[in-house]
């Protein structure tokens, strides 16, 4: 009973030796899984398989050539028969096309008018008029959703300026718009003569500020743009545009579109124009801006303008936004089109992945693994580790290798790439690995569960390829896919999505053209989740079973 | 003679028996029926042919829909058919029984493709009689041009025959994938690569239609489901039978390579 021939033990010794010596048993426990992994050559050949069936499916099945022939002329194909889109100041494709009544402007000044109406017309036989006579022969009266007439400042009338607008919308209230990708929403509901609107930019140098008012005396700012650059002079004035009409009926088996031109009639009074180089008394001049536009909303030739007095009436066709993907959009192709092998790729990882489980069922090693180390959920995470870090890798390496050659290839046939920013980028070449490191501890946690390969094989396969395969090749209606996109594991596939969805666009924003339900890391937590719970179930049954 | 016919129905028998005496085929092939039938009559009860409206809606594709995911479930079966004879060992015996390795092969087809049609058939006829319970009911009558879903149509009885044969096609084309890779794992990932993969390489070659085409014709189940199709048949890539033909020569090839290298490799 003597003091100090004792040592007692503290507690948080006891605790800190117990973490160092668990730490130090799951890494042994990592060692012998990645041991056991990388020693089957099988294993080894089929990550490689994954690898090697992602680019050649992304790089040699999946690719568009643009081709054409002019009446008898030799056939041409790629960048030879595409005429370039017009590129907005941010680098990205553009629409850039509508009727423009405009003036010079200086460096500041001011811009307001009162909009009284504003109808359309679409339909008609793809642009071709009927009758050269009358444009308008065979059109139905209508508004697109995103129909515009208002007023812009502009660089200038080359496609492609910088610009800030507000206007007023077939469907979407006032809005202010500028540089193409920024859309901010005004006073809401229709024009008319009863409820006319009146609109006003005021330019202060590089900064552009709208304004919207119901009775020209109580304004309200809508939105306020910073025009980097401006030049001095720029032009400003009214316009009229309106976006193609887009039908899109969904069948099951199929979907059948049609796209036809339209036109918007912007009315405008009570316009005033200060800081305008002539005054504010010069005359106005109406052009039509990118009539020549080689893939777009196309010309009913009936765009114009007439002044009458102080009024004047405006008819234009196209749209002033982003190009996006979808019908009518042109050659185009998304930076993660030359992914569609990963489909390919993670067949090979599922079935990796499984049988590092089921192997140890069938050889009855997974009594002796469970006897070195008998808490089992740190051997199924130990696995899990393993062959996620491997997949991860596989992943990753064959979309480093298949984005940029796949970007490259799409070029040269004529294609237009939808430019992604250095952030996008990273996260689809970096999500690729992601995503197949995910599958894999799903496809692995099934594989525990099950213990039958071909059962788990193929229950990975249907419920992570068959709802994108359902998806792409219309087997089921638009709805029913996207849902299945929503709540499978296949919504993972959302964090390879590299295209912008732009509200201010009317497009199809559906699986087949890029878009998918959910945003890219909601997608993947739903997979995540999956894993998750797919795991823990492996846990339970591991522990609870007989091995 | 006779003696040759007795090896061939004890081959047969000694497959059944196997068949027979384990759990997992009855249950898939309970699988597949609840499958094709469940699948085809969710499909039939989301889909809508408003009046007024012009549906190009083929009846006879939708109310087979369920084909798509009952394959799979064949796939399983007839894998496992091969696959579970290595893994647990059995296969040395059965070889030793019954040296002829070809006929083991051609016994086991016989078999499964036998179940499988069998089970096919009642799927198929459950998908039928769900399609014509609700898809006359949500706009899709004769009237309207749809075609009738009843065996006495022309076009239907082929596509509901040829529904049934493309899933003992499917059988086949799993068992020869078997015979050739053994590990059940690759053998059906290797069957449902071959299936689901085209339609979604189809999907992503968008641009190039001649391609496309190419692809439509040679990938086994676009081509081999073009059997389902009633209407439209000119803007197809290939007639109905060619197309289940294209299928039939990816499960011959499937069933020679599976041949060879069972009788020249070791077991």
């Amino acid at each position: 009973m003597s003091a100090g021939t004792t040592t007692p033990v503290r507690p948080d010794d006891a605790a800190g030796a117990a973490r160092f010596g668990f730490l130090n048993g799951f890494a042994s426990l990592l060692r012998a899984e990645w041991i056991k992994f990388r020693s089957v050559r099988g294993w080894v050949i089929g990550m490689i398989v994954a690898v090697v069936v992602m680019e050649f499916m992304g790089l040699f099945l999946a690719q568009a050539h643009v081709g054409c022939q002019v009446s008898g002329g030799p056939a041409k194909s790629g960048a030879a028969c595409v005429q370039p889109m017009p590129l907005g100041p941010g680098g990205e494709a553009v629409n850039d096309q509508y009727y423009f009544v405009h003036q010079p402007l200086g460096s500041s000044g001011t811009l307001t008018v009162r909009l009284t109406s504003l109808t359309g017309w679409y339909g008609g036989n793809g642009g071709v008029p009927a009758a050269p006579s009358n444009p308008l022969a065979g059109l139905q009266r209508g508004l697109q959703p995103w129909s515009k007439a208002g007023i812009i400042i502009t660089d200038s009338t080359k496609q492609g300026s910088a610009y800030a607008a507000i206007m007023s919308t077939g469907s979407h209230g006032v809005a202010m718009q500028y540089n193409y990708t920024s859309s901010v929403a005004g006073r809401p509901g229709a024009v008319g003569p009863a409820s006319p609107r009146w609109l006003r930019l005021v330019r202060s140098g590089d900064a552009i500020s709208g304004y919207d008012s119901a009775d020209g005396a109580h304004w309200t700012l809508v939105g306020a743009a910073h025009l980097a650059g401006l030049a001095d002079t720029v032009q400003a004035g009214m316009f009229a545009t309106s976006p193609q009409h887009t039908q899109v009926t969904q069948f099951v088996g199929h979907s059948q579109g049609q796209i036809s031109p339209s036109l918007a009639t912007g009315v405008f009074d009570h316009v005033r124009l200060s800081g305008g180089s002539a005054g504010g008394g010069g005359a106005w001049t109406g052009d039509n801006v990118g009539s020549n536009q080689p893939f777009g909303p196309g010309s009913t030739q009936a765009e114009t303008f007439h002044q009458a007095g102080g009024r004047f009436t405006i008819t234009g066709s196209g749209d002033i936004a982003p190009v996006v993907n979808g019908m009518g959009s042109g050659p185009t192709a998304s930076i993660s089109q030359h992914l569609i092998g990963t489909f390919a790729g993670l067949i090979a990882v599922a079935v990796v992945a499984v049988m590092f489980m089921t192997a140890e069922y069938r050889r009855g090693l997974i009594r002796l693994t469970l006897a070195a180390s008998p808490r089992r959920w740190r051997v199924l995470v130990a696995k899990a580790v393993v062959v996620g870090a491997v997949s991860f890798v596989a992943g990753l390496v064959a979309a480093v290798i298949a984005v940029p050659i796949g970007a490259h290839i799409d070029h040269v046939n004529g294609l237009y790439v939808f430019q992604a920013s250095a952030a996008t980028t990273a996260r689809v070449l970096a999500g690729t690995g992601l995503l197949l490191a995910v599958m894999a501890v799903l496809a692995l946690a099934i594989g525990s569960m099950v213990r039958r390969s071909a059962v788990a094989v193929t229950a990975v396969i249907v419920g992570i390829v068959v709802p994108y395969f359902l998806g792409v090749a219309q087997v089921l209606p638009t709805s029913a896919s996207e849902w299945l996109m929503r709540v499978t594991p296949a919504a993972g596939f959302s964090v390879q999505q590299s295209l912008v969805v732009y509200p201010q666009v009317t497009n199809s924003y559906t699986t087949p053209n890029g878009y998918y339900p959910l945003g890219p890391w909601g997608g993947f937590a739903v997979l995540c989740g999956w894993a998750l719970v797919a795991m823990a179930g492996a846990v339970y049954l591991l522990r609870r079973r007989d091995a | 003679m006779n003696m040759t016919l007795a090896v061939r129905r004890d081959a047969l028998h000694a497959e059944w028996t196997k068949l027979r005496t384990v759990s997992g085929p009855a249950w898939l092939l309970a699988g597949l029926v609840a499958a094709t039938v469940g699948v085809g009559a969710a499909v039939d009860a989301a889909s809508r042919c408003p009046a007024g409206e012009v549906c190009q809606v083929d009846t006879a594709k939708l109310t087979f829909t369920g084909i798509d995911l009952g394959q799979a479930v064949v796939a399983i079966l007839a894998v496992l058919a091969f696959s579970n004879e290595y893994s647990n060992g059995m296969i040395r015996v059965t070889l030793a029984a019954m040296p002829r390795r070809g006929l083991v092969l051609a016994a086991k087809a016989a078999l499964v493709t036998g179940l499988v049609l069998v089970a096919g058939a009642v799927g198929v006829l459950g998908s039928l009689l769900a399609g014509r319970l609700m898809l006359p009911g949500h706009g899709y009558t004769v009237a309207r041009g749809f075609t009738a879903l009843s065996l006495s149509d022309g076009p239907m009885l082929r596509a509901a025959a040829g529904s049934i044969l493309y899933l003992g096609l499917i059988a086949l084309l799993s068992l020869g994938v078997a015979a050739l890779v053994r590990e059940a794992a690759v053998a059906i990932g290797v069957v449902l690569a071959l299936l689901y993969l085209f339609p979604i390489i189809v999907a992503s070659v968008g641009a190039d239609p001649h391609w496309q085409r190419h692809l439509e014709q040679i990938g086994p189940m676009q081509a081999g489901l073009y059997i389902q199709a009633t209407t439209n048949l000119h803007a197809l890539p290939l007639s109905p039978w060619a197309g289940l033909g294209v299928l039939a020569l990816w499960s011959a090839g499937a069933l020679l390579l599976g041949a060879l290298s069972l009788s020249l490799r070791d077991a």
